[in-house]
């Protein structure tokens, strides 16, 4: 007896896993909904959820109602693979929204791409994961182009000659982007006069901090994630060092503040999407998304949002929901007018667009300027 | 020169913090001969027990001494109550036990709380609310010593002389030394082993509670697995100052924090990590018991 019930309670599940409905059509999306960026994979999926209800309300794709697996990866590369094999092989979703991680997209995007289904990253910045193969596109801008923004801004806007560069070095997102700005600092005449390293989840800064402080920068690039930037800009500040310190998008978090404090106000961050844009695009976003979530959306909602919209939008336009026709029709998407700018995937199946300077004031993220490719 | 002065005072203040929770470590080592791994844990218990009470009572509205004070007893308590019942629930059933299940037993208690800690808290990182404001007491030139440095040394200066006095001056103290020599002659003497025990793991764990709150001042993010690497590294100022040794603990502690902070300074902050194992594995070669330690033998 004990062992029929066993039995029963090991094929239940299975059964009940066959039971799916036939007008429905099932996106996967894998995020980080817990684990120390747990604020990126949220916002992510807050994006995707209001993109796909509205696109329900509107009547769904091919007269069929869109559903939505969301798996959690606890932003660890290898959750991530998982639950992109338990997206495809299990739940037989037709195309995936991937995560917020560059990183998680590398180990994920491979998987995607063997079992020939369209994977659409937010927000991987990093240049190698669309390099993955021709189902792998992203809505993003790639990590050269931040660094050469912040490199163009600090030498154009604010005049720097000498910058130094705090990079996580076990990140290959905050490498990518130091890297960059680097080569392109240089290039316009600046000098790099320190590049130190620390490693997410660290707590103190002080030792790489005095260093700089002797080298005496105008500036310090400091392209981490809010985790460790807050504390950075705190522990600079109390070091006595007053120059500003520049960022990129992993800075966008309401908890850079509240970890930085007064710390954080006065530095820029380079960004996908500005809440002050009076583009009706975005103030309409905006709109949709605080009724939904009674909150203010970051550039990850944002960019989920126009990924979910793009994905999409492709399959509409598809002759049918095979993974070749939906990833043929990704690879045309054109002038795409999304919430985070006018969106082409190029031949690398990256978006041009540009970018925006943000400085933090608060709560507050104050726009600067625009600055295009 | 400023930039050294100035990473001797930052390795101090780093060090000072291993202190407090080293002395934890090195204490349940001197009476149980365990190594109690989910003292990390009680330590990251305790930021979020004086997180919670701190936003729910609007504590942290008013920085100050006082706040400081009642935020120190808040996680001393916590870390008190968790210390005990993760005696009384994990490691009293196995007294009698080989030492291997007990030090598995706590491995599993650290991973529990870690994790359980994910499910509860949350695992996005939290701010610690503003316990006192910083202040810069004197500067030469571009050193700084600022009062949050200087708080977090004397705190633990205090609670390892305290500590001593427990040990060395008090009946409570004599009777933990005499569990530590010999636990089962000690009770036919009139001494409840069990009781010590207990009372050791409160000290232990609320100088954790010390510890969270003064990391949560300095460093003000604090996520269920903050007390993993300070955790490790702790143990390793334990072992390298003499497990079961106070003094021993400080000192090592110290070791620790200045050359963390040097080998960032003057090489990478990718050796920042590597050091302390690297220290752990030449101490345990050169010097088994450690710096402040004595060598016993092991009775088979």
């Amino acid at each position: 007896m004990k062992r029929l019930l066993l039995a029963l309670v090991l094929v239940l599940p299975l059964l009940s896993g066959c039971t799916k409905k036939e007008n429905e059509i099932v996106i996967g999306e894998y995020d980080s909904l817990t684990g120390s960026d747990a604020t990126f994979g949220l916002s992510s999926n807050k994006g995707v959820r209001l993109a796909l209800d509205e696109i329900n309300a509107a009547g769904g794709v091919k007269g069929k109602k869109i559903s939505l697996v969301t798996l959690d990866d606890q932003g660890k590369n290898e959750e991530a693979a998982a639950a992109t094999t338990r997206l495809i092989t299990q739940n037989k979703v037709v195309a995936i929204i991937g995560g917020v991680a560059s990183g998680r997209s590398k180990a994920a995007a491979p998987i995607a791409q063997t079992h020939k289904v369209p994977f659409v990253s937010p927000a991987s910045t990093n240049p190698d994961v669309t390099k993955v193969g021709d189902y792998v596109f992203r809505v993003c801008f790639i990590d050269p182009f931040q660094g050469y923004v912040m490199a163009k801004f600090a030498t154009e806007n604010l005049k720097m000659k000498k910058a130094a560069i705090l990079r996580d070095v076990k990140n290959d997102y905050s490498v990518g982007l130091a890297d960059v700005f680097a080569a392109e600092f240089k290039k316009r005449g600046g000098e790099i006069v320190a590049d130190l390293s620390y490693q997410a989840g660290d707590i103190d800064f002080k030792a790489q901090l005095t260093q700089i402080r002797s080298k005496n920068p105008e500036g310090i690039y400091v392209p981490g994630y809010y985790t460790e930037v807050g504390l950075i800009a705190q522990q600079a500040r109390q070091l006595g060092i007053k120059v500003p310190l520049m960022g990129g998008d992993g800075w966008d978090s309401d908890k850079l503040s509240e970890i930085g404090k007064e710390a954080i106000n006065g530095n820029y961050y380079s960004n996908h999407y500005t809440t002050e844009s009076s583009d009706p695009a975005v103030t309409e976003f905006i709109k949709k998304f605080k009724a939904k979530y009674n909150e203010t959306p970051d550039a990850l909602a944002a960019l989920a949002y126009d990924a979910a919209k793009i994905l999409v939008a492709a399959m509409e336009r598809a002759p049918d929901l095979s993974g070749k026709a939906i990833r043929d029709e990704l690879a045309k998407t054109k002038d795409f007018g999304g919430v985070t700018g006018k969106i082409t995937l190029n031949e690398n199946r990256d978006a041009v667009k540009s970018a925006v300077i943000i400085q933090v004031d608060g709560s507050n993220r104050k726009y600067i300027t625009t600055i295009t490719p | 020169m400023q930039d050294f002065i100035q990473h001797i005072i930052n390795g101090i203040s780093l060090g000072s913090i291993y202190a407090l929770i080293a002395l934890g470590y090195t204490m349940v080592y001197g009476i149980l001969k365990m190594i109690n791994f989910a003292h990390s844990d009680v330590y990251m218990v305790g930021a979020f027990a004086a997180y919670y009470v701190a936003r729910f009572f609007g504590i942290d509205a008013s920085p100050g001494i006082a706040t400081l004070i009642t935020l120190l007893v808040v996680s001393m308590v916590c870390c008190s109550l968790l210390g005990l019942a993760i005696e009384r629930l994990a490691y009293r059933p196995l007294r009698n036990a080989p030492k291997l299940n007990v030090l598995i037993t706590a491995i599993g208690v650290s991973l529990f709380l870690e994790y359980a800690g994910q499910v509860v808290f949350g695992a996005d990182p939290k701010v610690f609310p503003e316990v006192m404001k910083d202040m810069v007491l004197f500067n030469i030139g571009d050193v700084e010593l600022k009062s949050f440095d200087v708080t977090v040394l004397i705190v633990s200066v205090l609670a390892m002389l305290g500590l001593q006095f427990l040990i060395f001056k008090t009946k409570l103290g004599r009777a933990m030394r005499a569990v530590s020599a010999n636990a089962s002659v000690a009770s036919l003497l009139g001494v409840n082993p069990d009781r010590i025990i207990a009372f050791t793991f409160i000290v232990g764990s609320s100088l954790a509670g010390v510890g969270s709150v003064l990391v949560g001042m300095k460093y003000p993010k604090i996520d269920p697995l903050m007390g993993m690497m300070i955790g490790l590294k702790a143990f390793v100022a334990a072992v390298l100052g003499g497990i079961g040794n106070v003094g021993g603990a400080v000192l090592g502690a110290l070791i620790m924090g200045l050359s963390e902070e040097m080998v960032v300074a003057y090489l990478s902050s990718t050796y920042r990590d590597a050091l302390a194992f690297g220290i752990l594995i030449v101490i345990l070669i050169f010097k088994p018991a450690g710096l402040l330690g004595k060598y016993t033998v092991e009775k088979v």
